[in-house]
C-alpha cells in the first residue's frame, strides 16, 4: 500500500515549475489586485488593531488604553458564551455536513448510481440559493403558523417540538447551514476524486482489494488535500456564523440574543451600541482564534500519513 | 511505480501460454463490471436519493408556496397546492408593491454583480496569470499574504472597513458594496492553478520572439486559453455578490440602494414591526424570483464550471 500512496502523492503534486526570467513585468498584472487587496484587507486589519488599543471615554475623549480592551473581552461572559456556542456548532455540524458530502461524493465517483449527473447538480443546487432566502425559507417551514411543522402538527395531531425554541434553534441553524453547503463540499471532494489516476484502481483490482479497501487505501489518502481545505473553510464559516441567526432573529426573537454568536456580538456592539473599539477587539480575537485553529488543522491534516 | 509491471505480469498469466504475444498493458476489455465500469446499484441510488430529497424538498416548498395567496399560505398543506392559484398575481404584486421597489433592488443587485463580480474576475485573471507565468520580486510575499488573508474572517474586517469607508464618504453608496467585492482570494488561487496548466511556456516564448508586447500576448494568446477558468471564477464570484448580505447590511442604510437580499429581509421584518403590513406571500415569491437567475446560470453553464473546478483540484 505504501507504493500506491507514494504513487498518488507523486502524481497529484504540482509539476516542476519552469523558471521564467525574473523581472518587474509581472507586477503590471498583479498591481490592480494588490492595490484593491491592500485597501479592503490590509488597511482594515491595521485599522482594527489600531482601534482595539483605544477607548472612547466620556471624559477625555479617545484615549490609548493598551491591552485593556483585550482584557475586557477575556473577562466578558457574553463573548465566551457566543464562542462556546459556535464551537459546539463546529463540533457537531461540520462533521455531519462533511460526512454526508464525502459519502455522496464517493457514491457518485463509484459509478454505481443511476442518473449520476442529475444527482450531482440536484445536490449542488442549494449553493446557488442566497443565505437570506435559505434562512427565510427554512424559517417559514420551521414555523408553527404556516410552516411544515405546523402542518404536520395539524394533520397528525402530533406535537412536534418548536424548532425555533431556544433549546432547538442552534440545531435548526445547523440544518440550514448543512443544507446550503453540503453540495458545495460534495463537489470539492468529487472533483478531487475524479483526478485520481485510473491505473491505481486497476492495480488494486488485480490485488483483489475490496471496494472499502480501495476507498480507505487509495481514495481517501488521494483527496486528503481537498478534505483539509473543506475542513478549514467550514471552520472559518462556523466561527463567522452570522447571516442565519441574524435573519432568524425576526422569527425567533426570544431564542437568539444580540450576542448569540461572536460575529452577531461585534455587529451589535458597533452598530447598536456604538462601541467600535471594543467591537474591533472582539473581531481581532475571533480572527486570531480562527487562524490558529485553521493552521493546526492544516498542519495535522498534511502530516497524517505523509 | 512498480504498478504497471505488476499489471503486465498478471495479465500474461490470465491470457494463457507463456509464448503468447506480449499483452497490452491496459486491462483486458472482458472485465465489464470492474472498478472502472461497475454494476449500477439500486440501493445506493435510493440512499443518495434521500440526500436529493433533502436538498430539493425546500425548493419545492418554495415553488408551491409562491402559488398561494397570503391566506392560502396559512390554510393549506405546505407541500401541495392550495385551492387558489395566485402565482401570477403574486409576481405582479411583487413587482408593483411599494412603487415597484423590487425592480429597483433587482437593478441594484445587477449593478453590484456586473461591476463587483466582473471586476473581481478581471483582477483574479490578471493576478493569477502573473503568479503563474512571471517571476517577479516579492512574488512569494504576495502569495503568502493572500493565502493568509483567506483565513481572516470576513466579518472581522467589516467594522474597520465600514469606519474607513465612512471617513472616505463611501458608505451608503454603491461603491461601498462594489469595492470589497472586487477581491476574491479563491478566484486568484483558481486562476493561478488554471493558468499554470493551460498556458504552455513555449507559447509565451514564441509570442515574445515574434515581438509581441506583454499586453498583446496576454490578450490575444493567453486570454482564449483561460476562458474555462474565467467562467468558473465569474460564476462563483457572481454567486457571492448576488447572495451577499452582511456587506450591504452594514454599508447601506438607504433602501433605494438595497440589493435583493436586504430588500427581502426588510419585507420579512416588516411583519414584526408595529403597524407593519405582513407580506409573506411577497417574501416567498420574491425569494423564488431571486434564486431563479442563479439556478439557471448554474444549469446552463455546467460544462464550464465543472471542468474549471476539476482543473483547480489537481493542485490541492
Amino acid at each position: 500500500m505504501a507504493t500506491l500512496q507514494s504513487a498518488v502523492v507523486g502524481r497529484a503534486g504540482p509539476p516542476p515549475p519552469r523558471r521564467p526570467r525574473r523581472s518587474w513585468t509581472g507586477w503590471g498584472f498583479v498591481a490592480p489586485f494588490a492595490l484593491v487587496f491592500a485597501l479592503v484587507f490590509l488597511a482594515p486589519i491595521a485599522y482594527s488593531i489600531y482601534l482595539s488599543l483605544f477607548q472612547d471615554r466620556l471624559i477625555g475623549g479617545t484615549t490609548f488604553v493598551g491591552l485593556d480592551n483585550y482584557q475586557r473581552a477575556l473577562d466578558d461572559p457574553e463573548f465566551w458564551e457566543g464562542l462556546g456556542r459556535v464551537a459546539l456548532f463546529l463540533a457537531v455540524q461540520v462533521p455531519i455536513m462533511l460526512g454526508i458530502a464525502l459519502l455522496v461524493a464517493l457514491a457518485l465517483d463509484s459509478g454505481r448510481l443511476y442518473g449520476k449527473s442529475f444527482f450531482r447538480i440536484a445536490i449542488f443546487l442549494p449553493y446557488a440559493v442566497p443565505a437570506v432566502v435559505a434562512t427565510l425559507m427554512w424559517g417559514f417551514m420551521y414555523g408553527t403558523r404556516f410552516g411544515l411543522v405546523g402542518d404536520v402538527n395539524d394533520a397528525f395531531g402530533a406535537k412536534l417540538p418548536d424548532p425555533l425554541s431556544p433549546d432547538l434553534v442552534l440545531a435548526s441553524i445547523g440544518n440550514i447551514v448543512t443544507w446550503e453547503f453540503v453540495g458545495y463540499n460534495m463537489l470539492i471532494f468529487y472533483s478531487a476524486l475524479r483526478v485520481i489516476p485510473h491505473s491505481l484502481y486497476e492495480a488494486a483490482e488485480i490485488d483483489g482489494a475490496s471496494q472499502l479497501r480501495v476507498i480507505t487505501a487509495i481514495k481517501l489518502p488521494a483527496i486528503r488535500g481537498a478534505l483539509v481545505i473543506a475542513t478549514i473553510f467550514s471552520i472559518i464559516g462556523s466561527f463567522q456564523l452570522f447571516n442565519e441567526p441574524s435573519i432568524l432573529q425576526d422569527l425567533a426573537p426570544n431564542a437568539i440574543t444580540t450576542s448569540y454568536t461572536p460575529n452577531l456580538y461585534t455587529y451589535s456592539l458597533s452598530f447598536n451600541g456604538q462601541q467600535q473599539n471594543y467591537s474591533a477587539t472582539v473581531a481581532i480575537i475571533m480572527g486570531l482564534i480562527t487562524m490558529v485553529i485553521a493552521y493546526i488543522v492544516q498542519l495535522r491534516g498534511m502530516r497524517k500519513g505523509a | 511505480m512498480a504498478t504497471p509491471t505488476r499489471t503486465a505480469a498478471r495479465t500474461t498469466r490470465a491470457t494463457g501460454p507463456r509464448h503468447a504475444p506480449p499483452p497490452r498493458l491496459r486491462t483486458p476489455r472482458r472485465q465489464r463490471h470492474s472498478l472502472a465500469r461497475p454494476r449500477r446499484s439500486v440501493p445506493l441510488t435510493l440512499l443518495t436519493g434521500l440526500v436529493v430529497l433533502y436538498t430539493l424538498v425546500p425548493l419545492l416548498w418554495l415553488v408551491i408556496s409562491a402559488t398561494k395567496s397570503q391566506e392560502g399560505l396559512a390554510d393549506s398543506f405546505g407541500l401541495w397546492f392550495g385551492g387558489d392559484f395566485s402565482l401570477w398575481d403574486n409576481v405582479k404584486e411583487t413587482f408593483t408593491y411599494n412603487d415597484g421597489v423590487f425592480t429597483r433592488w433587482l437593478l441594484n443587485t445587477l449593478l453590484y454583480v456586473v461591476l463587483g463580480a466582473g471586476g473581481a474576475t478581471v483582477l483574479a485573471v490578471l493576478g493569477g496569470y502573473a503568479l503563474a507565468k512571471f517571476d517577479f520580486p516579492g512574488k512569494r510575499v504576495v502569495f503568502a499574504v493572500v493565502i493568509g488573508a483567506v483565513a481572516v474572517p470576513g466579518t472581522a474586517l467589516a467594522v474597520p472597513t465600514f469606519l474607513m469607508f465612512g471617513e472616505m464618504g463611501l458608505t451608503n453608496t454603491p461603491w461601498a458594496v462594489i469595492i470589497p467585492s472586487l477581491i476574491s482570494p479563491f478566484g486568484l488561487y483558481l486562476m493561478w492553478v488554471f493558468a499554470t496548466e493551460a498556458i504552455p511556456a513555449e507559447l509565451l516564448e514564441a509570442a515574445r520572439v515574434d515581438g509581441a508586447g506583454e499586453l498583446r500576448t496576454f490578450v490575444q494568446v493567453c486570454l482564449p486559453l483561460l476562458a474555462p477558468g474565467m467562467v468558473t471564477v465569474l460564476l462563483f464570484t457572481m454567486v457571492q455578490t448576488w447572495n451577499n448580505y452582511f456587506l450591504p447590511l452594514i454599508m447601506i442604510k438607504d433602501p433605494d440602494w438595497y440589493p435583493l437580499t436586504l430588500g427581502l429581509n426588510s419585507w420579512n421584518a416588516q411583519a414584526s414591526t408595529a403597524g407593519g403590513e405582513p407580506v409573506f406571500h411577497l417574501v416567498i415569491t420574491g425569494s423564488l424570483l431571486t434564486i431563479l437567475p442563479l439556478i439557471a446560470a448554474f444549469l446552463l453553464l455546467q460544462k464550464f464550471w465543472q471542468s474549471g473546478l476539476a482543473a483547480g483540484s489537481v493542485k490541492e
